[in-house]
């Protein structure tokens, strides 16, 4: 498969086309913004966190193909998981995206994050991909403003 | 539309100039679409700044030697050239700076500085940030407020609601002669003539407008007029900024230091007369050289003639691309210079552009440092493709078909 076509596969065109968790969560309890000012990706995550683990979780915004699926397999992945293994979830996916990952069996659990490997042939897409999630991380910090910068 | 380029212009020896040109990108010929955000050197400015290193290298107006003489004495050659491009009166009208951001906030600190709370500097919907930010800025620091004149739909100034902002309040109207995002021409003449008629100051920001047209700017009627010789295909790090002398003569200074004084005691200091009061410290000498090199190309191949090549390409990109379903241009249709600014359904610009970027077609996505455009647009960014003198009907054709490209790899 070539880079551009590993990059835009049938998964991230699918969850861009049709995300999932997308919305509002009227009784979120931790919220979040999310810019990239490269492209102008914008983005608020909303979470639902009870017991330490993420109960629900919901974005809205727009952006490019690469930010969109990203969001979207990760509302998938994180729901119901503690905090600390979102730190880890993300943790072990940016080293996945930029290519630090390289041989290691780091997803078996995660397949489907595992859709956005192909960002890591294009380290200026590296951000959209993140994108997410820091803005996640920022909402599990107590809120604000995360920046790609 | 058949296009006989020899008729206006023969790209093919301007291209074999541009050293940069002449590379394949992951496996493709370089398409460079970029040019509004900057444009290729030819191989004649390279080499005049080499040369400059070369032999003529010393610092300005500080030496009695040989080396410092000449390079004083390009310094003020370099200056006569962009007066004489810009149809200024005398060179001294020339401030030599980093680049169009650096002018403006000169301006908006030293003209800004007389503001008063109640003033009011009028800009417009198609500002690029660099045009913004400085003033809100100013206004911070002296209670004046910014008006914002309108567009319309196909993105050219509404110049009915400009005019019925301004009052004995306008003190500056600070606005841009050609859209880096969407091309747009501003009637310039008729903005300054209705901004005079109140007692304003009329500053132009001519990023855009110095690759694509002749200006003129005593016909134009601006006060103040600042450009990037990056977007001209000089240097980065340098520019200039125009000013009607006596304005000059009356302002304030921007930086202090060495060389924009007359002299200085720790009592205080008398400053230079302009341009040097503006120009505080060793400026960038070989930058000046480069400009002025790449001034002399453009003016040997005559913007009339570049803007009426980069008419024809414009067309021919509006033609080409005004097919693909689902692609929307934004902007006038005509009337405009070099910007192809557009949006295709279902694909965000940033994607457009990696996806091109993979056939060797290179644009810009994003907001063009121009987000209030963009919100008055309804789009969170745009994909821009922006025309330079060298660019080919081949390099639209490929950008053509990279947006089918597009649209297969996104499956839409
Ligand atoms: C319309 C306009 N104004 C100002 C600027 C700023 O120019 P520079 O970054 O060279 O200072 C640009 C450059 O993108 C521009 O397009």
């Amino acid at each position: 498969m070539s880079d551009l076509r590993e990059l835009y596969q049938e998964v991230i065109l699918d969850h861009n086309h049709r995300p999932r968790n997308q919305g509002e969560l009227p009784d979120a309890n931790a919220v979040a913004e999310g810019h990239n000012p490269l492209c102008g990706d914008q983005l608020t995550l909303y979470l639902k966190v009870e017991d330490g683990k993420i109960a629900d979780i919901r974005f809205q915004g727009c952006g490019c193909a690469i930010s969109t699926a990203s969001a979207s397999l990760m509302t998938e992945a994180v729901k119901g998981k503690s905090v600390d293994e979102v730190r880890e979830i993300f943790h072990r996916f940016h080293a996945l995206v930029t290519g630090e990952a390289e041989g290691q069996e780091f997803f078996d659990e995660f397949d489907s994050l595992m859709a956005l490997a192909g960002v890591k042939e294009f380290p200026v897409r590296v951000k959209c991909a993140t994108l997410a999630w820091h803005t996640l991380q920022q909402a599990l910090e107590g809120g604000g403003v995360a920046s790609t910068e | 539309m058949v296009v006989d380029s020899e008729v206006v212009l023969d790209v093919e020896a301007f291209r074999a100039e541009f050293p940069a040109l002449r590379q394949q990108v992951r496996g493709f010929p370089l398409a460079y679409l970029d040019n509004a955000a900057t444009t290729q050197k030819p191989r004649r400015v390279l080499e005049a700044i080499s040369r400059f290193y070369e032999r003529d290298n010393a610092n300005v107006h500080r030496g009695v030697h040989e080396l410092s003489v000449r390079a004083t004495k390009l310094y003020h050659e370099a200056r006569a050239t962009v007066a004489s491009f810009l149809g200024a009166e005398r060179p001294e009208e020339i401030v030599f700076l980093r680049g169009c951001t650096e002018a403006i906030n000169l301006l908006a600190h030293s003209l800004g500085s007389r503001l008063r709370p109640g003033d009011e500097i009028v800009l417009s919907e198609l500002e690029h940030h660099s045009n913004i930010v400085p003033w809100q800025m100013a206004c911070e620091r002296t209670g004046a407020k910014i008006r914002v004149a309108p567009i319309h739909d196909d993105g050219t100034l509404d110049l009915e609601a400009y005019r019925g902002l301004l009052s004995e309040r306008t003190k500056i109207v600070s606005i841009l002669h050609v859209s880096n995002a969407l091309g747009t021409i501003n009637p310039i003449r008729e903005i300054a003539e209705a901004a005079h008629a109140a007692g304003a100051t009329v500053i132009v920001d001519g990023a855009q407008a110095a690759p694509h047209l002749p200006i003129g700017v005593r016909a134009l009627g601006a006060d103040f007029y600042a450009f990037s010789g990056h977007k001209v295909y000089g240097p980065t790090g340098i520019g200039a900024l125009y000013g009607r002398y006596e304005l000059l003569e009356e302002l304030p200074p921007f930086l202090g230091g060495g060389d924009m004084i007359a002299r200085v005691t720790f009592e205080g200091t008398t400053y230079a007369k302009p341009p040097a009061r503006f120009e505080a410290g060793t400026p960038n000498i070989s930058g000046a050289v480069g400009l002025a090199e790449a001034i002399r190309f453009v003016q040997e191949i005559g913007l009339e003639r570049i803007g009426r090549w980069e008419e024809t390409l414009t067309k021919l990109a509006h033609e080409a691309l005004g097919d693909i379903p689902g692609l929307t241009i934004h902007g006038p249709k005509d009337r405009k210079a070099g910007v192809v600014s557009f949006s295709l359904r279902g694909a965000h610009p940033h994607d457009i552009g990696t996806i091109l970027d993979t056939q060797g077609v290179a644009i810009r996505a994003g907001h063009h440092c121009a987000q209030p455009l963009m919100a008055r647009l309804g789009v969170p960014a745009t994909a821009r493709a922006s025309f330079g003198l060298y660019n080919t009907p081949e390099e639209v054709q490929a950008l053509a078909r990279g947006l089918e490209e597009v649209r297969r790899v996104l499956g839409l």
